[in-house]
């Protein structure tokens, strides 16, 4: 499909949809038809919608749940449930418009409460804007499976809920906290997943429990002789170092029950699942603010939605992608709507009023067809990415960024870099890194497993910059003795280049 | 393509069971909030539900994160005065945001609790948790029942101020109906036979007075069928249903002489508190019967038992005294289940004492269901409560505790009522 985008967009008269504050379906409907009409107007290719209307109780749950339409029973989500209703009571957070879902189809909530507007800036946002990401990032396409995610989460749901009548909520509850505490050393950064697919699921299931069982069996056969590890590696095990902690225990915990370990699958696969969400949070938000600005402005020209419409639209719009300054008491970081968002409509104008600044900076974008750029960088990117890619120097000077290095060996910090000439790259470079999630997340692989001793587990922190590991790595220690079974350490070299213990479970005497 | 859904409808309460799984889990930080919460609660307010807090520490979940030290390279927006190489000092430690009032905390970092509230039902549930009803199985077994008089149809006896006038009239009519219905046929065919005759062109003289004199008896007859009859009558019936009662009465005695001061009383009101919340889960409806006691008992409202201050010897008889006066003239031990609370500081007139062990034995024990004795003291123990030392030797439904401090209240009242362990024959 080919459209001359510059083309202005004609001003049709048209009688404009109703712009009553209350909702009805029929609205709804008349609504979602002239955006998916724009939306396609505009090559946004998206899995098919499923639209439900829920109350603000609802949305809470769906809080709770971090956005899983289907949960498995583990109380912090009663605690965070319990959490939201309190600030929500208190008056301390509106709700959310809106909780999309990366399925196929795809799931979008709207809160009963939405005024016609907020529901029409809603579906323009996540059923299109979001839905449309979900499709074409790379991301998502290479780590996440949306037609099948719902049976997954069905599926470890009921799996749960079995284990625990079997082997008592407080094993299953054990289990998961320890998963938990593990949950983002669940990836193979470097590696594409399989997909996950339920029919194959159940399959692999059964006969893995068949195989580990009969692995049992086999163990007690030989129950004189010393107990073998499957692996034969003597000297180094594992070969390479293993960052995903979670796979790794799922496979090589000599202890662990079968349906332990597929709950250790379990919370991986989950992990695994939203590993995209954490990396495309500037962009995913900021393409589908983009889009419903985009989209309902295209309605407005087009004489579909009234003036009161606009207002009560852009009202809401502005608070979205509004960003404190640092010194401001609401500040609390980068708003990643606001980010996102400006970035996109920043390379629009790239795109299509490009100035001399932006030819040296972009000489490859300037003057493009705005549409094709901007898909091409939805597709191809994640935030670390498209931000050293695409953040201008226009866009430094209007978020006025300043860089500021923090060396804790100094009593001061320094500003690196501002909004000038000579800072843009650096402030490119820094805001970047900071989506970087290697930077973000600690870096702490298994570097060995005993398994011809005393299968004690070693752990390798690598600091980045020099930042210690935070305090609370003995508590996830714990959980992770709790899955091993056996002795487990944290290592890390120290200055004089000797690797020294920085935490251990179960504690010993420090004379060892 | 989209379909709408329309969810609103939907089952609600989806959180609910993880909401219990977060109970369950920290029942022992929900447990120790909740008892700390009855030492400050009125009377009044055994209604509600009660907000629970939680240090935040204890509710976080650990992950490998980045902590101090080395290197940091922040962005920030909203330059408005700085330009590259500036050397500031270094910000204080930023608290996270929302900035609320956190309490400091003594590992040194901000700390914000958590709260929340939970509904009446958790909150008893948790109080009372391992409790039971005192002699809850005996109770079972000699349950007391009442009697509830219902309407249970008509019955052809019974007493005349119970009779029932439509009923009995209806039955009235019907019987007369049934009596006389042959010979109202009977007389309709004699009447329409001397129509005929009477038509006749020809006299029948002695047919008709035939027909007359019998029609006349038969006339004569069918009025003698009398109006109302023995069989007639219909009583309203009433039978006797049982019912399980569901009323108790509780006793709360206490000491106000000199020697109880407000902090005492504070203590004992507390455990009044907590029997009173105890028992209100078991009956529906629930008396309490407040008696106070220097020399003299009197009965008074809930105010003037706990504040109003009165001065004088302890003669603590006087109270156990009113007390069974009180179940003789209003709450017969048939009726009611009868439950007794004893606060003091210990202090009695010396011949006193064997007189009250006396009258719990001979009188109050038998009646009651559970009869408790709590000593608010810290000195050494005087006659009173060695002589219901003997009296706990010898009665299942009679407890004694000693109480020194505010603390003491629940660990008691939890031993006063544990489940036993001990089955009641």
């Amino acid at each position: 499909m080919t459209n001359n985008d510059n083309e202005a967009i004609q001003k049709i008269t048209t009688t404009p949809l109703d712009d009553t504050p209350d909702w009805t379906f029929e609205l709804l409907g008349q609504y979602q038809q002239e955006i998916a009409r724009v939306a396609d107007f505009y090559r946004l290719d998206t899995y098919s919608n499923q639209i439900e209307v829920i109350t603000a109780e609802q949305m809470m749950d769906a809080y709770a749940s971090v956005g899983m339409p289907i949960g498995y029973s583990h109380w912090t989500f009663g605690k965070k449930f319990i959490q939201t209703e309190q600030n929500y009571q208190r008056g301390q957070m509106g709700l959310a418009y809106e909780i999309v879902i990366n399925s196929s189809p795809c799931i979008s909530y709207l809160m009963e409460e939405n005024t016609l507007t907020m529901q029409a800036l809603v579906m323009a946002h996540a059923c299109y804007g979001h839905n449309s990401f979900f499709k074409g990032n790379y991301l998502f396409k290479s780590w996440t499976d949306a037609s099948s995610i719902i049976d997954y989460l069905l599926f470890a749901k009921n799996y749960i809920s079995q284990c625990e009548q079997k082997y008592g909520i407080s094993d299953v509850e054990a289990t998961l906290d320890a998963c938990h505490a593990l949950m983002s050393h669940g990836v193979d950064r470097y590696k594409r997943p399989q997909k996950i697919s339920l029919d194959e699921e159940l399959k692999r299931q059964t006969e893995r429990a068949e195989y580990l069982q009969s692995q049992v069996n086999a163990l007690w056969r030989t129950v004189p002789k010393k107990k073998q590890p499957a692996n034969e590696h003597k000297y180094k095990f594992p070969k390479e170092p293993q960052e995903n902690i979670l796979y790794f225990i799922e496979k090589n915990a000599p202890l662990l029950e079968p349906w332990q370990r597929e709950i250790v699958r379990i919370v991986r696969k989950i992990s695994q699942y939203f590993y995209p969400q954490k990396q495309t949070q500037v962009m995913n938000e900021g393409w589908a603010c983009f889009w419903h600005y985009t989209i309902l402005n295209h309605l407005y020209d087009e004489g579909l939605v009234t003036d009161k419409f606009m207002l009560e639209f852009l009202h809401s719009h502005t608070d979205v992608v509004a960003q404190p300054d640092y010194n401001s008491k609401s500040y609390s970081g980068i708003n990643p709507y606001a980010l996102g968002f400006k970035m996109f409509i920043d390379i629009r104008r790239i795109c299509e009023h490009p100035t001399e600044e932006d030819k040296e900076y972009f000489p490859e974008i300037a003057g493009s067809n705005w549409l094709d750029t901007l898909h091409f960088a939805m597709e191809n990117f994640k935030d670390e990415s498209f931000i050293s890619q695409y953040l201008s120097p226009k866009l430094i000077r209007d978020f006025k960024l300043f860089h500021i290095h923090d060396n804790s060996d100094n009593n001061y910090v320094e500003i690196g870099a501002i909004h000038n000439e000579q800072g843009y790259k650096k402030v490119r470079q820094n805001l970047a890194n900071q989506y970087n999630l290697s930077n973000i997340e600690v870096n702490i692989q298994i570097v060995d497993a005993n398994i011809d001793g005393d299968r004690a587990l070693t752990l390798r922190y690598t600091p980045h910059n020099g930042v210690e590991l935070g305090k609370s790595k003995d508590e996830v220690l714990k959980h992770l003795h709790y899955l091993w079974h056996f002795d487990v350490k944290i290592i890390q070299e120290s200055q004089s280049g000797e690797d020294k213990i920085i935490a251990r479970c179960p504690q010993k005497n420090k004379d060892d | 393509m989209a379909n709408f859904i329309d969810r609103r409808l939907n089952s609600k309460n989806k959180s609910t069971v993880n909401r219990q799984r977060f109970l369950r889990r920290y029942k022992n930080q929900i447990k120790k909030s909740v008892a700390d919460a009855i030492n400050q609660r009125g009377v009044t307010d055994i209604d509600s539900g009660e907000n629970i807090v939680i240090p935040k520490r204890d509710l976080s979940e650990p992950f490998f994160h980045q902590g101090d030290g080395g290197i940091k390279d922040r962005v920030h927006p909203g330059n408005d005065q700085f330009t590259t190489g500036d050397q500031i000092p270094r910000p204080p430690k930023q608290q996270g945001q929302g900035g609320g009032p956190g309490d400091a905390s003594d590992s040194g970092e901000g700390e914000d609790e958590f709260t929340f509230s939970i509904s009446k039902e958790e909150y008893l549930n948790l109080l009372f948790e391992d409790l039971e009803l005192p002699n809850l199985e005996k109770n079972q077994l000699d349950k007391l029942i009442e009697y509830k008089t219902v309407r249970s149809g008509f019955c052809a006896q019974g007493m005349p101020s119970n009779i029932d006038i439509v009923k009995s009239l209806q039955g009235s009519i019907a019987r007369r109906i049934a009596m006389s219905s042959s010979k109202r046929k009977k007389l309709k065919k004699l009447e329409q036979e001397l129509l005929l005759l009477n038509n006749d062109k020809h006299d029948h003289i002695q047919q008709e007075r035939e027909l007359t004199s019998e029609i006349k008896t038969l006339k004569a007859k069918i009025a003698k069928i009398p109006f109302i009859d023995t069989f007639d009558l219909r009583f309203r019936n009433f039978a006797k249903q049982a019912v399980p009662t569901s009323k108790a009465v509780m006793f709360c005695l206490m000491d106000v002489s000199g020697s109880m001061d407000q902090a005492t009383k504070e203590m004992a009101k507390r455990f009044y508190i907590l029997l009173y919340l105890f028992l209100s889960r078991t009956y529906k409806n629930i008396d309490v019967v407040y008696i106070r006691h220097h020399t003299q008992a009197k009965e008074v409202d809930e105010h003037e038992f706990f504040y109003s201050q009165e001065t004088g010897g302890t003669i603590a008889s006087s109270a156990i005294e009113l007390m069974n006066d009180i179940i003789c003239e209003r709450y017969s031990d048939s009726q009611w289940n009868i439950y007794g609370a004893q606060a003091s500081d210990g202090d009695n007139w010396a011949d006193d004492s064997p007189r009250c062990q006396a009258l719990l034995e001979q009188k109050i024990l038998p009646k009651s269901r559970y009869f408790s004795y709590i000593e608010i003291t810290q000195r050494a123990h005087q006659t009173l409560w060695k002589h219901y030392l003997q009296v706990e030797a010898s009665h299942t439904n009679f407890a004694m505790q000693h109480i020194k401090s505010v603390a003491d209240i629940y660990p008691v009242f939890r031993e006063l009522f544990k489940k036993s362990t001990r089955t009641v024959a």
